[in-house]
C-alpha cells in the first residue's frame, strides 16, 4: 500500500490535531467534568446541555457560526485583529479551536460519569486524613477516575481524527495547513481517484475499528468500583 | 369570485391524480443556483401542475451518484466533459447539449473589485484569496488557468484557499474571512452580491472555456416533463435570462 505525499502530509496533520485538541481538552475538559460531577448548582443543567450540544448539532452549524464569528467582522475576529494574530479561518490553530469546541462530549461526559462512579465516601475519608481538597483530588480523585480518563482521550482523539463538516467548512483545504485526512478523502472521491481514496479510507476504517476495539476492551476492566 | 373558483379549481385538481401533472428532480452546479431557480420559477408559472425540485452542488459529485443511479432526471453539469463521459458510459437518454459558457470574475467584498485585475493580486494587502478546488470544480480549474496565464499563479498560491464549490468560495468572500475571490459571474450578477462590492470580468481568452452542458438521465427517458422543461431552454425569455445572468450563448458564439 502506497501512499502519495500529499495523503502522508494529510494523515501527519490528522494526527496533529487529533493529538493537540485531546491534551487540550485533557486540561480543559477535566475542571468542568470534575464540577458538573460535585455539584449541586442550578446552573449544572445549562452547563451539562451546553457540553453535550456538539453531539447533536450538525457540524455545518458550527462551521457556519464559526466562519461568521472568526472572520474580519465576527466577534472572535475582532478580538483576534485586536491582538494583532492572523484570522483563524484557514489556519490550524482555527481548526484547533473548532475541534476543541466540537469534541468537548467526548472529552467531559466519560471523565463526569467515572468522577460520579467514586461517590462522596473516598474523597470524605481523604479529607479525614488531613488531605487537602487539591491533594484529595490528585491522590485519590484522578487514580480512581483514570479508566475515565483513557475513555475520554481515546474517544476525543478518534472523534477528532474523524471530523470532516467543520474542516471542510471553514478550512480552505490548504494543503499541510487545513487539509486533514478526512477532507483528503472527499477531495479523492470528488475528483474521481477511487484507488487513491480507498486505500485512505482502508486506513481510517482500520484504525476507527482498532479505537473501538480499544474502547470496548477497556471496559471489563472499568467495572470495579 | 374569479379567485374563489380557480381556487376551487386548484384543490380540485391538486386532489384528482392527474396524467398530466409529472415531476423532475434536477442535478445542477452551484453556479446555476440563481439564474435556474427563476427560470424553474418562471416554468412552473406556466405550468403549475408541474413539480420541479433542484438540488445544487458540485458537478463532480452528482457525476459520481448518477453513475451510482441517483435519481436525478436532469443533470446541468458546469464542465460539459462529466455528461459526456455520462453519456458515453450509457446514463443518458438524450445528447449532450450546450446550454451556456460560464465566465469567471475576481470579486470582493472588501475593496472595489472592479479596479483590480489579476496582477493586484500579488499585493500584500491580499493575504487570503479565494477559488473553487482546481482539483474538481470546474470554476477552480479555470481559475487556476487564468492565473497561470498571467504568470502570477506562484505568488498568489500561497495565499490561496479552498471552497468546496462555488458558491461555498463566494461565502469565503463574503463573510471576507477571504479579501478576494475567483467565483462565476453569474453568482456576482446575482442582486444580493452584486450589492456587496464591484467584479472585474477576467478575460476568457487567459482560460479554456467554461463550456457547460446538461444531459436527460436514463431513468427519465420516459419523462415528458425531463423534455418539456429543457425546450423551454430554448426559448427567447430563457434565453435572455440566461444572458442577464452572465451566461453566452451556444448560437452567439
Amino acid at each position: 500500500m502506497v501512499l502519495s505525499d500529499n495523503d502522508l502530509q494529510a494523515i501527519v496533520l490528522t494526527v496533529k490535531l487529533a493529538s493537540l485538541v485531546t491534551v487540550i481538552l485533557f486540561i480543559t475538559g477535566t475542571p468542568i467534568a470534575w464540577w458538573l460531577a460535585r455539584t449541586q448548582s442550578r446552573w449544572k443543567g445549562i452547563l451539562g446541555a451546553v457540553v453535550a450540544l456538539p453531539l447533536v448539532l450538525p457540524p455545518s452549524v458550527l462551521g457556519f457560526y464559526l466562519l461568521l464569528a472568526m472572520g474580519p467582522d465576527g466577534p472572535l475576529g475582532h478580538f483576534t485583529q485586536a491582538i494583532g494574530i492572523e484570522p483563524l479561518p484557514f489556519s490550524f490553530e482555527g481548526l484547533v479551536f473548532a475541534s476543541v469546541f466540537y469534541s468537548l462530549p467526548f472529552m467531559v461526559q466519560p471523565v463526569q460519569n467515572a468522577f460520579e462512579a467514586i461517590g462522596d465516601r473516598p474523597l470524605e475519608v481523604a479529607a479525614t486524613l488531613r488531605a487537602s481538597p487539591l491533594n484529595a483530588f490528585f491522590t485519590v480523585a484522578l487514580p480512581l477516575a483514570l479508566p475515565g480518563f483513557m475513555t475520554a482521550g481515546i474517544l476525543t482523539f478518534a472523534h477528532t481524527v474523524g471530523e470532516f463538516g467543520v474542516v471542510l467548512m471553514i478550512g480552505g483545504n490548504i494543503p499541510g495547513t487545513t487539509r486533514v485526512a478526512s477532507v483528503q478523502i472527499y477531495d479523492h472521491v470528488e475528483a474521481m481517484e477511487y484507488s487513491e481514496a480507498h486505500r485512505l479510507a482502508a486506513i481510517m476504517l482500520i484504525f476507527s475499528f482498532l479505537v473501538l476495539l480499544a474502547v470496548y476492551a477497556w471496559r471489563p476492566g472499568s467495572k470495579r468500583k | 369570485m374569479k379567485a374563489l373558483k380557480s381556487l376551487l379549481l386548484s384543490a380540485l385538481l391538486l386532489n384528482t391524480p392527474n396524467a398530466f401533472a409529472d415531476k423532475i428532480l434536477i442535478a445542477a452546479a452551484s453556479d446555476l443556483k440563481f439564474a435556474l431557480d427563476e427560470i424553474a420559477a418562471a416554468f412552473k408559472k406556466a405550468n403549475p401542475l408541474d413539480t420541479i425540485e433542484i438540488v445544487y452542488g458540485s458537478s463532480g459529485k452528482f457525476f459520481t451518484q448518477i453513475q451510482q443511479n441517483a435519481p436525478y432526471d436532469l443533470y446541468f453539469s458546469a464542465d460539459i466533459a462529466f455528461p459526456e463521459k455520462l453519456a458515453k458510459d450509457g446514463f443518458a437518454s438524450s445528447d449532450v447539449v450546450t446550454y451556456g459558457y460560464g465566465r469567471i470574475v475576481l470579486w470582493s467584498t472588501s475593496v472595489d473589485a472592479s479596479k483590480l485585475t489579476l496582477q493586484d493580486l500579488t499585493d500584500s494587502s491580499f493575504s487570503r484569496i479565494a477559488i473553487a478546488n482546481p482539483q474538481h470544480a470546474p470554476y477552480g480549474k479555470r481559475a487556476e488557468e487564468a492565473l497561470r496565464s498571467t504568470g502570477t499563479w506562484h505568488l498568489v498560491e500561497p495565499k490561496l484557499v479552498y471552497g468546496e464549490n462555488i458558491a461555498h468560495t463566494a461565502q469565503f468572500v463574503q463573510t471576507k474571512n477571504a479579501q478576494a475571490g475567483i467565483i462565476a459571474l453569474s453568482l456576482a450578477l446575482t442582486p444580493e452580491l452584486a450589492q456587496q462590492g464591484g467584479y472585474y470580468l477576467i478575460p476568457d481568452s487567459l482560460h479554456e472555456p467554461l463550456e457547460q452542458g446538461y444531459i436527460i438521465t436514463k431513468r427519465a427517458s420516459d419523462n415528458l416533463l425531463a423534455k418539456h422543461f429543457v425546450s423551454y431552454f430554448e426559448t427567447a425569455p430563457v434565453r435572455a435570462l440566461m444572458i442577464r445572468y452572465g451566461f453566452t450563448l451556444p448560437k452567439e458564439k
